[in-house]
């Protein structure tokens, strides 16, 4: 049987070369978006759902750990960060640090409980418990339910950046953006990714190596869920609102597709599919309601004929690795 | 205790769908090793397709009990040999996100054509008004779904467990190759089978047609549930997933009555002690 | 990688491009009609409203004066975070004017902070909330058509008054729930009602019997229904199913529309009392403009109150502008322009918008006729009772809203 990525192309020297001009290219583009009158907000709210992403990515990709409940850690961290700005009246820097905190909480409890399963019961599990999650907020006070968190101050980071200028607020995103992929990078190409893709492989060998596979399952597990949170963190400056739709099950489901059309695997792939996706909701806001038909199609055309993902069948054609 | 009993026949009704829904996946996981996802949507074109039987071409609830659901089958038969059939051999993931793309193309697709707010569906003239049971008033056609449903669910364990026919599935879910030296064509009994877990869906969309509205997005939360009751029962057995479908719509029934605010949460809530305590689910085997 | 980003740039560059076009004059005008294209309120909004306000556009003559005036459309997804996108993107790049419809709560209040920091307009015809003129309200908004306070008051007092005297609540389980339930016991009591019992049900739920079984139970004269949406259809559905009005038991629908009587159909719908501040088929006026609206909408449908706000809101804003001579384009200056002018069209009556932004009109409760009294599609509702305007919405003394002077 073929693991869910045959995008896997053994690591070299060469390939980690290849990722790193990759990536001083996707920084340098980034970089220069507020330069170019490219709308900024647009860059912003597509990069937060990279990192999403790419936090997805790291499980489903590395762990074979397919959650279908992501959009849970991105919602609860929203929440967090949003009520610890606008009630508690943190500054930004610490608002953040709420969001991932509580992130990184909701990954060890959830995590728990998640990880005795694998498979196609990882998902299910995964989607129920942020099903569960979605119900709680809704009826706890301090989300407001429908209504949602609204009109959170932006603030100053660290006193002195301004984040109301949205440039300023984009190179704070970009740079939050930045840091959380190379730490992904860093952990997939660290000994615990090694050990990560050998669980990915062959669980029942890695534990007759004398591995807790359960162990490497939930820290990566945390890890991602982490993740995910400070993106959700970094959106609650963007959007200034929190809301339900962050942690319904349909967003989980934009993030699977997300990394699905990128490339499951692929160090850029979930970047890419992220900036396609939010970019297709973005413009085709106009054809209103077929914008779920589109999405369906994609997830069917990206399964049957396409299970590499655009940077995956990049990554194939020329032999590298991205 | 009056109104107990009462919240006990209420919850059973719920009940029947949990457990027509989750055999149903039980059915289809058994065979194709894929759960799913498009579950929901499936369940929710039975429920349309009642509406049309009755709306374009007159055919009303009792025939639709059987046309729905063989037709609604046929689609799905028609989905696993374009589509899932050529996902054998991959990592069974595939088949939960193939499912789940074609829910959201159903959905979307009859979202548009019917909006969101629902069609309404008549309880036929038959199974009208309602009983005075004593501790409460029982509308007659809740029954009907009640018993209705109990004996499709014991049906299909029978033909499963018991039939010749069953005893194939059985072996061809175990050993493929060797049943198909056997000389029996393994694919079309996966197709089979699919369309027998999509036609199950199918007949609790029909069932559910004069309950609720007739809504594009009726299946979408139900069926995240019905996951949840399938990690609770496990899917190693058919008889597993119908008692735990009737058992959990119970529970979920007296949470309304004792402690309405989590009567949504209270089978996730069961799912996660289920695996604290036992991992496997309470009647399956390790996946 | 960076074929496929540069190419997404270009193209987004490209589309900016496009839109940047001539929009400096002075008598140019452009609507952004925010609203569900595809979810749940599609049918209340979505193209529908799309339509009043191009019939708006058309009947305001202002073309013949001069001005220039655009309709762009987007769909908000019921997501606050995708229509504030589409809102911030409308108001820096498209240069929109006025934002209108913006249903759905959470997506309303979203877009009301963004338009009073950007200084545009909002005029909701939508949302229930009434916090867009209360804690939440800002000089940029006027909130059109009714809200939660309103819908309480005007059905509870009614039902009162005409001997309803005895209550029990199905509330959805959140806060817009809540706040209704709160609402309506106050004014229930006020009035000289008693509320005798109340049960909270998920939202989204799928089964009300057991709630429905409690509500029969406890033997109130009527069933008030604090939930919205598909919640509130199937709890309808299920109340005739157990029997519920045939007993003698009344429902109150706190926020329910014609769309949604129209889907569950006269024969499950029938009895049911629920407020409204528009109906196509209340005078010559509303008959007018519904006979025009429906001939090109969608399934011959009648127009929504939702969508008739629309309309009227849109007619209003047009006569403020043309009294000022060209748009300033300053959202504030507008919206005072408005607050100062009396309403007047054929679809509300005449009127008045507060200094909090709340537009003032009468509010009817209706009743749901028999199957057999209908004379045709659409003809659903009698006319049971008349709040005035002046009674109908929170008064000013009770606001919190931090332009009302006190």
């Amino acid at each position: 049987m073929t693991a869910i990525t045959d995008n896997s192309i053994p690591v070299t020297p060469r390939a980690m070369r290849d990722e790193m001009i990759v990536f001083a290219i996707m920084a340098v583009l980034l970089a220069i978006v507020p330069l170019t009158g490219i709308y900024p907000f647009f860059v912003m709210q597509a990069l937060c759902f990279a990192l999403v992403a790419c936090a997805f990515n790291l499980l489903i990709g590395y762990g074979g750990l397919l959650s279908f409940g992501h959009a849970m850690f991105l919602g609860t961290a929203g929440y967090v960060s949003a009520h610890a700005l606008k009630v508690w009246g943190l500054s930004p820097e610490l608002g953040i640090l709420a969001g991932i905190a509580a992130a990184a909480a909701l990954g060890v409890v959830t995590g728990f409980v998640s990880i005795r399963r694998q498979g196609i019961y990882f998902s299910m599990i995964t989607l129920a418990l942020s099903q569960l999650l979605y119900f709680i907020y809704l009826q706890t006070p301090f989300t407001h339910g429908e209504d949602g968190i609204q009109g959170i101050p932006q603030g100053h980071l660290f006193g002195i950046f301004d984040l109301s200028k949205s440039t300023t607020l984009y190179y704070v995103v970009l740079a939050g953006f930045l840091a959380g992929f190379l730490l992904i990078y860093r952990t997939i190409n660290s000994p615990f990714g090694e050990v990560l893709k050998a669980i990915r492989e062959n669980e029942p060998r890695a534990i007759s190596l004398g591995y807790k596979t359960d162990q490497y399952k939930l820290l990566a597990y945390i890890l991602s869920g982490t993740l995910a949170g400070f993106a959700g963190s970094l959106k609650v400056f963007v959007a200034q609102n929190a809301s339900l739709t962050d942690v319904h099950w349909s967003m989980s489901g934009e993030i699977v597709l997300m990394t699905l059309v990128g490339g499951l695997g692929t160090v850029f792939g979930p970047v890419v599919g992220a900036f396609v996706i939010i970019a297709m909701q973005q413009y085709l806001a106009g054809f209103g309601q077929w914008v779920t038909v589109i999405q369906g199609v994609i997830f069917v055309a990206c399964v049957l004929t396409f299970r590499r993902g655009l940077i995956g069948e990049i990554a194939h054609y020329f032999r590298i690795s991205l | 205790m009056q109104a107990l009993y009462a919240q006990l026949l209420v919850g059973l009704i719920n009940g029947s769908f949990y457990a027509l829904l989750s055999l149903g996946l039980a059915v289809i996981f058994g065979m194709l090793n894929i759960i799913n996802f498009a579950h929901g949507a499936l369940y929710m074109m039975g429920a349309f397709c009642a509406y049309f039987l009755l709306n374009v071409a007159g055919i009303g609830y009792w025939p639709a009990l059987i046309i729905a659901p063989i037709a609604v089958g046929i689609f799905g038969m028609i989905l696993e040999r374009t589509m899932l059939q050529w996902l054998s051999g991959l990592d069974h993931l595939y088949g939960l996100l193939l499912t789940f793309g074609i829910a959201l193309i159903v959905q979307g697709v009859f979202q548009n054509y019917f909006g969101s707010s629902g069609l309404p569906y008549a309880i036929p003239d038959e199974l009208k008004g309602g009983m005075n049971l004593g501790f409460m008033f029982l509308p007659i056609y809740r029954g009907w779904v009640v018993v209705f449903s109990l004996a499709v669910c014991l049906a299909t364990w029978y033909l499963i467990e018991r039939t010749r026919l069953g005893a194939y599935l059985r072996a061809a879910t175990e050993n493929p190759t060797l049943v198909r030296a056997f000389g029996i064509n393994v694919p079309r009994m996966i197709t089979l089978t699919y369309g027998l877990g999509v036609g199950l869906a199918a007949l609790a969309g029909v069932l559910s047609a004069p309950i609720n509205q007739v809504r594009p997005l009726m299946g979408a939360d139900l069926i995240i549930v019905v996951f949840a009751v399938v990690v609770i029962g496990g899917m190693g057995s058919i008889m597993g997933s119908i008692i735990t479908g009737f058992a959990l719509g119970v529970i979920e029934g007296l949470t309304k009555y004792f402690y309405p605010e989590a009567s949504n949460t209270v089978v996730f809530v069961l799912m996660v002690l289920v695996l604290l305590i036992k991992p496997t689910g309470l009647t399956g085997r390790a996946a | 990688m960076k074929l496929k980003i540069s190419a997404l740039f270009l193209g987004s560059a490209l589309a900016l491009a496009a839109t940047t076009g001539a929009f400096a004059q002075d008598k140019t005008i452009k609507i952004g009609v925010l609203t569900d294209m595809s979810g749940l309120y599609s049918d209340l909004g979505g193209a529908g409203s799309t339509l009043a306000a191009q019939m708006a556009v058309e009947d305001s003559g202002l073309a013949a004066k001069g001005w220039k005036v655009e309709v762009i459309s987007a769909d908000h997804q019921n997501k606050p975070d995708v229509a504030t996108n589409i809102a911030r993107q409308w108001i820096d790049v498209e240069k929109v004017d006025i934002f209108m419809d913006v249903l759905n709560s959470g997506v309303a209040l979203a877009v009301n902070n963004l338009v009073r920091e950007k200084n545009s307009i909002l005029i909701d015809t939508g949302a229930a909330t009434s916090d867009l003129t209360n804690a939440q309200c800002s000089p940029n908004t006027i909130h059109w058509v009714y809200d939660t306070y309103m819908l309480a008051n005007s059905t509870g007092r009614a039902l009162v008054k005409a001997g309803g005297d005895t209550w029990f609540f199905l509330t959805a389980d959140y806060a817009f729930g809540a706040a209704l339930e709160r609402d309506t016991t106050a004014v229930v009591v006020k009035s000289g009602g008693k509320v005798i019992g109340s049960v909270k049900h998920p939202l989204n739920s799928s089964d009300f019997s057991s709630f429905l079984l409690q509500a029969q139970a406890s033997k109130a004269k009527i069933i008030g229904m604090a939930n919205a949406g598909g919640d509130t259809t199937n709890t309808i559905k299920q109340a005739s199913e157990f029997g519920i009005v045939a007993g003698g038991q009344k429902l109150a629908g706190l926020l329910l529309f014609i769309t949604d009587v129209h889907s569950l159909g006269l024969k499950v719908a029938q009895g049911l009392n629920f407020t409204e501040t528009f109906y196509w088929d209340l005078n010559d006026g509303t008959r007018a403009f519904s006979k025009r609206f429906s001939e090109r909408a969608k399934n011959k449908a009648e127009p929504s109150m939702v969508q008739a706000g629309v309309y009227s809101g849109l007619i209003h804003y047009f006569k403020a502008l043309d009294a000022m001579g060209g748009n300033p384009h300053d959202g504030a200056k507008v919206v005072a322009k408005m607050k100062e002018m009396p309403t007047d069209d054929p679809l509300f009556g005449k009127g008045s918008i507060r200094v909090d932004g709340r537009k003032i009109h009468p509010a009817y409760l209706f009743e749901v006729k028999k199957p057999e009294e209908s004379k045709g599609p659409w003809d659903y509702y009698k006319l049971v009772g008349t709040t005035p305007g002046d009674q109908a919405f929170r008064p000013l003394s009770e606001s919190a809203c931090p332009l009302v002077k006190k």
